[in-house]
């Protein structure tokens, strides 16, 4: 049984579809992410999925259960991440944590315990009787994943979970991320992190105005775009006999399947039409080129997140 | 016993909160402290002709009942700030019923109302009100009821606000002329023709009833007071429970 079934899922706010004719599957113990620029629906998806928004049209279905119908079981399957802020500012964090615990039914023994593992995955274990608003935002963020994971659901939904977090929690939030995977977790993220979804995602939605654009595994949906081969060369030209080539002056881009068996093949021609080459490249794909190819656009500026992260917290 | 659970944390978590903020809590109880020492010493030698009673102990228990009118109403409201701060998520989407966060909000709520209403009690004892002993647990009967009630109106107003921008109406034109409508600082009688208004106003049988626990006094009847009082927390409580399920976060 999947462990998210969602089905020709749609969201209207006010006749804009934030979401339209969505539908994916999520296999239990399988880290799925959805991976867009801003607006793309990530959050609106989310936000379905763990039953506080409804959806205007569709069956999703969490652990089985109808996020609508039957949203009270749901409710006990999962734990959740959001993206924005979500903690009482005016109690401690250990406060949070424990508040927490009990809501979800935990007894004072597994508390305790769960408590000091998780302030001590996320590092905010010195400061855990600090009262939270006097907390930094990427300490607050931390608390949010502690209390997300504390009490050990089956299905974990992540709204840009590292968002404004350094590389080094960033890099041990990966590494629980992982573990929970050999446990038998599901987990669904949202990011806008190329990095973060390549790396912990088993398979990838590619998502873009609430529509699904593509969705399968890293590998395969960069095997989609290709490597990418750039030429640079002396003086500049205007055309050249390769099919697929895009010429900026003096570079030559292309995708190629396989780069190694290109190079040389590219270089002959070229050199036949008379053109000296300066330099030859080959990449690897990212997400990012993946996107860009199906979109032609980027999925987000760089160092625009910080900026978005800090406009967030200033509500 | 899971739904218990959760409307003991949520009760609890508003406690920790009061305890914790005690500038506010005094902040709160400053303008009825001071609406009791200036009325009752300006209106002590003033002639009512509908009042047996000295003005003081008239007074104190329409204060008291002022005190938890404001402390519950704007408890109810807090649930915005939640809204605002993101925290009413994480309530959202814990496995527990909405009827039980509703009724775990109001009941903490009233807790604190209740509380603050007891330290007017006391605080006026300091500029001469004295209360029946034999009241003081009827009274607080009569606290609870008002207090469940109007955490209830709170409530109910906070899932129609998006935002503070409707505080000052609400204060303005829902709390003011309650308070003023009851006959927390004159005799309803005082009112003429707006009498009538007092008595679909149900703050005015919480006056009245902890008036009458802690004085004996009354205008309408202890029997009265509690019925309807008892009718309109029930009410209240339903009706906040089901605008609370409605809300998407
Ligand atoms: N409550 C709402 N009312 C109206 N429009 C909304 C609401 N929530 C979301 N939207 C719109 O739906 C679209 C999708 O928003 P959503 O928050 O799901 O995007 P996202 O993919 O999470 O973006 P980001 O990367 O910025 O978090 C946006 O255009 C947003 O303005
Ligand atoms: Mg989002």
């Amino acid at each position: 049984m999947a462990a998210i079934f969602v089905d020709n899922l749609t969201k209207s706010f006010n006749g804009f579809k934030a979401l339209d004719s969505v539908s994916f599957e999520v296999g239990e113990g399988e880290i799925f992410g959805l991976l867009g620029p801003n607006g793309a629906g990530k959050t609106t998806a989310i936000k379905i999925l763990v039953t506080l928004l409804r959806p205007s049209s569709g069956n999703v279905k969490v652990a089985g259960y109808d996020v609508v119908r039957e949203a009270d079981k749901v409710r006990r399957k999962i734990g959740v991440v959001f993206q924005e802020p979500t903690l009482d500012l005016e109690l401690t964090a250990k406060e949070n944590l424990d508040f927490h615990g009990r809501l979800y039914g935990m007894s004072r023994e597994e508390r305790r315990k769960r408590i000091a593992e998780v302030l001590e995955l996320t590092g905010i274990k010195e400061r855990a009787d600090t009262l939270v608003k006097n907390f930094s935002g990427g300490m607050q963020r931390r608390l949010e994943i502690a209390r997300g994971v504390l009490h050990e659901p089956e299905i974990l939904f992540l709204d840009e979970p590292t968002l404004g977090l350094d590389v080094q929690t960033r890099r041990k939030i990966w590494d629980y991320i992982e573990n929970l995977k050999k446990k038998g977790v599901t987990v669904v993220l949202t990011t806008h992190y190329i990095e973060e979804a390549e790396k912990l995602c088993d398979r990838v939605a590619i998502i873009d105005l609430g529509k699904i654009i593509a969705l399968d595994t890293p590998e395969r949906l960069k095997s989609y775009v290709g490597q990418l081969l750039t030429i640079e060369v002396e003086g500049s030209i205007s055309a050249c006999s390769i099919s697929n080539a895009k010429i900026r002056d003096s570079v030559i881009e292309m995708s190629v399947e396989n780069g190694e068996e290109a190079i040389p093949e590219v270089v002959r021609k070229l050199q036949s039409e008379g053109i000296k080459i300066k330099s030859v490249s080959l990449r690897k794909p990212t997400l990012e080129d993946v996107f860009v190819s199906l979109t032609g656009r980027k999925i987000r500026e760089s160092g625009e997140e910080w900026k978005f992260w800090l406009r967030m917290r200033r509500r | 016993m899971r739904e218990l659970q959760g409307i003991y944390v949520l009760w609890l978590r508003d406690i920790k909160r009061y305890l914790r903020a005690r500038s506010r809590v005094l902040g709160s109880l400053g303008m009825p402290f001071f609406f009791l020492i200036f009325f009752s010493l300006g209106f002590r030698r003033a002639q009512i002709p509908s009042l047996s009673l000295k003005y003081t102990d008239f007074l104190a228990p329409g204060i008291i009942a002022m005190i938890i009118l404001f402390t519950s109403v704007f408890s109810g409201i807090s649930v915005v700030w939640d809204r605002q701060f993101g925290f009413l998520r994480e309530i959202m989407v814990a496995p527990i019923g909405r009827t039980s966060i509703a009724i775990g909000r109001i009941l903490g709520g009233a807790t604190t109302a209740v509380i603050q209403g007891w330290i007017m009690l006391i605080a006026s004892l300091a500029i001469g009100f004295s209360p029946l002993l034999s009241g003081l647990l009827p009274a607080t009967l009569f606290m609870v009821l008002m207090a469940v009630a109007f955490t209830g109106v709170g409530i109910a107003f906070s899932t129609l606000m998006r935002d503070f921008h409707g505080f000052q109406i609400i204060i303005n034109f829902f709390v003011f002329p309650v308070f003023l409508l009851s006959g927390a600082i004159f005799p309803i009688e005082e009112l003429g023709n707006l009498a009538f208004f007092a008595m679909f106003n149900p703050m005015s049988y919480g006056v009245d009833g902890i008036r009458w626990s802690l004085t004996g006094y009354t205008e309408i009847s202890p029997v009265y007071d509690f019925l309807v009082l008892g009718i309109f927390s029930a009410s209240l409580v339903l009706i906040a429970s089901y605008l609370f399920k409605r809300t998407e976060v």
